[in-house]
């Protein structure tokens, strides 16, 4: 349409053409290049290692690993075990009570420090420095406080209830519930965080709407502000999860798994027949089971989580 | 009449808010404060019953005996050789994975490629992998590299691990910077270590700062690793810290425990005062859009 | 020399084909104005000229030369971008000599490159500020200085003045112009603001869907688009589009359509006599701009006056015709909402498009 596209057509004057030279063609597979050593460690230390455990867990492997294959024997005598029944009835008995507990105490943390509070900085300090703490240090520190002999039962003791007992820590049938107290403390400023960001996120003009509506403010979080923080409710379950799931430390620390394996938990379990009870192929069956739990709680959320990601842009 | 019964409301709605609020900080702070009034009585003031008051007199010989008199196994070394373990362990650890994030952020956010995402989806569940369902090869593969119950094998570990991590923060973050910038500097004629040298790191220092704060939170604190692949005087921090909780013989020290345990907790709660709200972002990173 | 050949240029992603075999060339020193809604495909065209995306089919030449499989930095470009993307670390005097930081230049010459630009774009006292510290419209000065010392071949620019408010853009593309006028590089210019189109370029390729719909100057493309999109996507208020018929002609081409007061006939509208014959009879799209109305009492087209909008210079008034709205663009006068009036229409300036492929009809 205009003259100078003639020009190209004019022959002797043929456009010349840079071939794509080596460096061009290195620069196009740099960023892949810079990536894979990465990918690649994940690929082995995540998808092979499972694949690995998966194997070792249709094995015969004992003391040492056998690379045979004996099917789901390992399962069946996993789940034969009843020190495995005691550790899944912990871990639904734990993660409900922790869950529970976490989130009702989070979320009031949340709502109270919402509040145009003074100090509000010092408080949330305050109120998240155990998560900064190793689960092994929080297991020492609440073992000395659950002590019966010289801990709160004694202090209380002291102030003059002579029969006030708190010895669950001693007692099989009550010291999963000191697990459940010491994550408690160690994890609801977690929630607390998630929710306090999930509130301000909440645009403050409904709050005012609603009060002229004349709603009144315990009403207006009922029913207005909770349902809002729906995603936040849905991180919190599924990150608390993930951590009961894998709670190790802290059940080590607290209360080594006893008293009498009254508060054995799969991961503890997982230990102790790997590396202590010479019999790899229960320790690697419970693993996966582990993994597969921990799988059917993580992959939907982040499936959801990439897919709305994905429309954000 | 009316209003000032509605002031009065609002004054005892306070009122109850704060309350709570102490209370409930009184409740976080109990632990800490045992720990360290504990840690600073002698033995037999505890034994005598003083739990939760001050001590009479303070007395620094639980820590000293913590850091370096206190056995582990047959060993009395105290911790300090420990503590030095896990700084061994952390520094290279953090730097690593730290390190390698960045790039993979970059790289997932500025140039991506054919299956990125698939890429990211695998590393991030990674981030949730129930590390159970690895230790068993993890430690096989560490003896065949001749790393097995060493600090090098557990810095391997713990970058492999933690590139997960760190992957997603940079991510996260280089997602929000415009990708106009690294066009702008492709056609000043940067290439790809300019521009991510020149441009985004000096634009992500928040987020290395997070992540620096997660890694070396993480790898500090981590038992697991530790107690399944190192023992004797090669393990971190946190399993001498166990073993010295669980000894049975004799007269329980509970001053030197909580010596000990307020030890080991010090470089992350220093780290935790001094930067908390980039351990906070660290922390609901996870939770807020992968 | 700088010119800018696009040869049956293709991209597509997967299956989704955003560009459809574009043609276009410029010559030295011409102003490229790529116009089109957003999704039409010009800001990829756009990268592909800079080299920022990969071409799937096709061939993009500056200077004569295939540029294809050469990296951005080596096609003699620059490019202002419509965040600015200036480097947020660094501050405005770092942002413009980065680039010449990188090919090697010398301190002393970079330093003076970078106050001239300074000078030639009045922000000598910015310099030493960092991008944040800037308004909206120092930071695009700050992207043109940046793009301006590296003495391109080419300027790109990608919607540069979208994020300004309206006076500071309408001085921006003062700016901008003057700037050209100065400098004489070729430039390419993505927007959707077809004012910024007319006022700028030497040539406009109108785009949509990925297909380029006209090429041509700015003045060809408002008086003879090349479709009924063109038509209305450039000019504001738009060219009515008036579905009419062509009357079985005497030799001089004659356009009839109806309004409610009755029948508007148009006689001498630009249209050759092979067409004229081969559509007499038929229904066509009669295509007037508003501006090309005009109060006559003997005028041949018929009004009912619908709405009233004085906008001060002139006056607009809103009728229907041919069942649709049409809007005459008149000098001011005492409009009343339902008088009746009669208009005439400046027959050579009418655009006739087909009905069935909305194409100009010439």
């Amino acid at each position: 349409m205009t003259d100078i596209s003639q020009s190209a057509a004019v022959p002797g004057t043929a456009p010349q053409r840079p071939a794509a030279t080596l460096s061009a063609r290195l620069a196009r597979w740099l960023p892949r290049l810079v990536m894979a050593p990465s990918f690649l460690v994940v690929l082995i230390g995540v998808y092979l290692f499972i694949a690995w455990t998966l194997w070792i867990s249709l094995s015969s492997s004992a003391m040492l690993p056998r690379y045979d294959f004996v099917g789901l024997e390992q399962y069946v005598r996993l789940w034969n075990t009843p020190r495995w029944h005691t550790a899944v009835i912990n871990l639904f008995l734990f993660t409900g009570l922790f869950l529970g507990v976490t989130i009702a105490l989070g979320l009031l943390m949340a709502i109270l420090l919402d509040q145009n509070i003074r100090a509000e900085g010092v408080l949330r300090t305050v109120y998240l420095y155990p998560m900064a703490l190793s689960f092994i240090v929080t297991g020492t520190a609440w073992k000395w406080v659950l002590n019966p002999e010289l801990g709160v039962e004694k202090v209380v003791q002291s102030w003059g209830w002579d029969t006030f007992a708190f010895d669950w820590i001693t007692r099989p049938e009550t010291a999963i519930y000191c697990v459940v107290i010491a994550a408690v403390w160690q994890s609801t400023g977690f929630a607390m965080a998630i929710f306090l960001a999930g509130l301000r996120g909440i645009d403050s003009s409904i709050i005012k709407a609603a009060q002229i509506e004349g709603a009144s403010l315990p009403r207006i979080y009922a029913s207005i502000i909770v349902p809002l923080l729906r995603p936040a409710f849905l991180s919190v379950i599924v990150l608390l999860s993930y951590i009961s799931i894998k709670s190790f430390d802290l059940v080590l620390a607290l209360t080594n798994a006893g008293p009498g394996g009254s508060t054995e938990m799969p991961s503890t379990f997982m230990f102790a027949y790997t590396f202590q009870r010479n019999q790899m192929g229960v320790g690697a069956a419970s693993a996966i089971m582990m993994l597969m739990t921990v799988a059917a709680i993580i992959i939907p959320y982040l499936y959801s989580e990439l897919r709305e990601d994905t429309h954000g842009h | 009449m009316a209003t000032k019964s509605l002031a009065r409301q609002q004054m005892l709605g306070r009122l109850f808010i704060y309350s709570a609020l102490l209370l409930l900080a009184l409740y976080y702070l109990m632990p800490l404060w045992v720990m360290v009034t504990t840690s600073l009585k002698p033995l037999d003031e505890i034994y005598s019953g003083s739990f939760i008051g001050l001590p009479q007199a303070i007395t620094f010989e639980a820590w000293s005996k913590a850091w370096s008199g206190a056995c582990i196994g047959t060993e009395c070394t105290g911790l300090r050789p420990y503590f030095v373990n896990s700084i061994m362990m952390v520094v290279p650890a953090v730097l690593l994975s730290t390190g390698l994030g960045a790039l993979n952020g970059y790289v997932l956010t500025k140039w991506r490629f054919k299956g990125a995402n698939l890429v990211f989806g695998m590393m991030l569940f990674g981030c949730f992998l129930p590390y159970q369902a690895v230790i068993l090869p993890m430690a096989q593969v560490l003896g065949r590299l001749g790393l097995s119950g060493s600090i090098p094998g557990l810095v391997l570990v713990h970058t492999v691990y933690g590139i997960c991590f760190t992957s997603l923060f940079f991510r996260n973050y280089f997602i929000t910077i415009p990708d106009e910038l690294t066009k702008a500097a492709q056609i000043d004629g940067a290439g790809f270590f300019r521009i991510f040298l020149s441009i985004m790191l000096p634009a992500a220092l928040p987020i290395i700062v997070v992540s620096c704060i997660w890694q070396f939170t993480q790898v500090w604190n981590d038992f697991l690793f530790g107690v399944s692949f190192t023992s004797g005087s090669d393990t971190p921090i946190t399993v001498a810290l166990n073993n010295i909780v669980n000894v049975t013989t004799g007269r329980k020290q509970y001053n030197v425990d909580m010596a000990s345990a307020m030890i080991a907790a010090i470089p992350t709660l220093l780290v935790y005062v001094v930067a908390g709200r980039y351990f906070v972002r660290g922390l609901t990173a996870g939770a807020v859009k992968g | 020399m700088a010119t800018l050949d696009i040869n049956r240029v293709r991209k597509a992603y997967g299956n989704l084909e955003v560009l459809k075999e574009v043609n276009i060339s410029v010559g030295d020193g011409e102003f490229l104005v790529l116009l089109g809604p957003s999704g039409c495909g010009k800001s990829t065209l756009l990268n592909i000229i800079a080299g920022l995306e990969d071409i799937t089919g096709g061939e993009v030449l500056i200077g004569n030369r295939v540029v294809n499989d050469l990296p951005p930095k080596d096609r003699d470009i620059a490019m202002v971008f419509q965040s600015y993307a200036l480097y947020p670390t660094m501050t405005v005097r770092q942002n413009i000599e980065f680039g010449m930081k990188i090919r090697g230049i010398p301190a002393e010459e970079r330093a003076k490159a970078t106050n001239a630009a300074a000078e030639m774009l009045q922000m000598t006292g910015l310099l030493d500020r960092k991008p944040s510290q800037l308004s909206g419209g120092q930071r695009q000065r700050v992207a043109m200085g940046r793009a301006i010392v590296r003495h391109p071949d080419l300027f790109l620019f990608d919607e540069p003045l979208s994020n300004l408010d309206a006076k500071l853009r309408v001085d921006m593309r003062t700016e901008i112009k003057r700037l050209h006028q100065r400098l004489g590089t070729t430039i390419v210019y993505v927007t959707h603001d077809q004012i910024e189109a007319m006022t700028l370029a030497t040539k406009v390729a109108v785009m949509k869907g990925g297909v380029v719909q006209h090429f041509g100057p700015p003045q060809e493309v408002y008086d003879r688009p090349a479709n009924t999109y063109v038509a209305r996507f450039v000019g504001s208020p738009a060219m009515n589009i008036i579905p009419g018929r062509l009357l079985a002609s005497d030799g001089v081409p004659t356009v009839a359509f109806d309004t409610p007061q009755g029948e508007a006939v148009v006689r001498g509208v630009p249209l050759s006599a092979e067409t004229a014959h081969r559509f007499a009879g038929r229904d066509v799209l009669v295509g007037i701009r508003p501006e090309h109305f005009g109060l006559d009492p003997c005028g041949t087209v018929p009004v009912g006056v619908d709405v009233v909008e004085p906008t001060g210079p002139d006056t607009l008034i809103v009728f229907a015709a041919g069942g649709t709205e049409v809007v005459a663009r008149l000098e001011p006068f005492d409009a009343q909402v339902g008088r009746q009036e009669r208009f005439s229409v400046k027959a050579e300036k009418v655009v006739l498009f087909d009905p069935a492929t909305e194409t100009r009809l010439d």
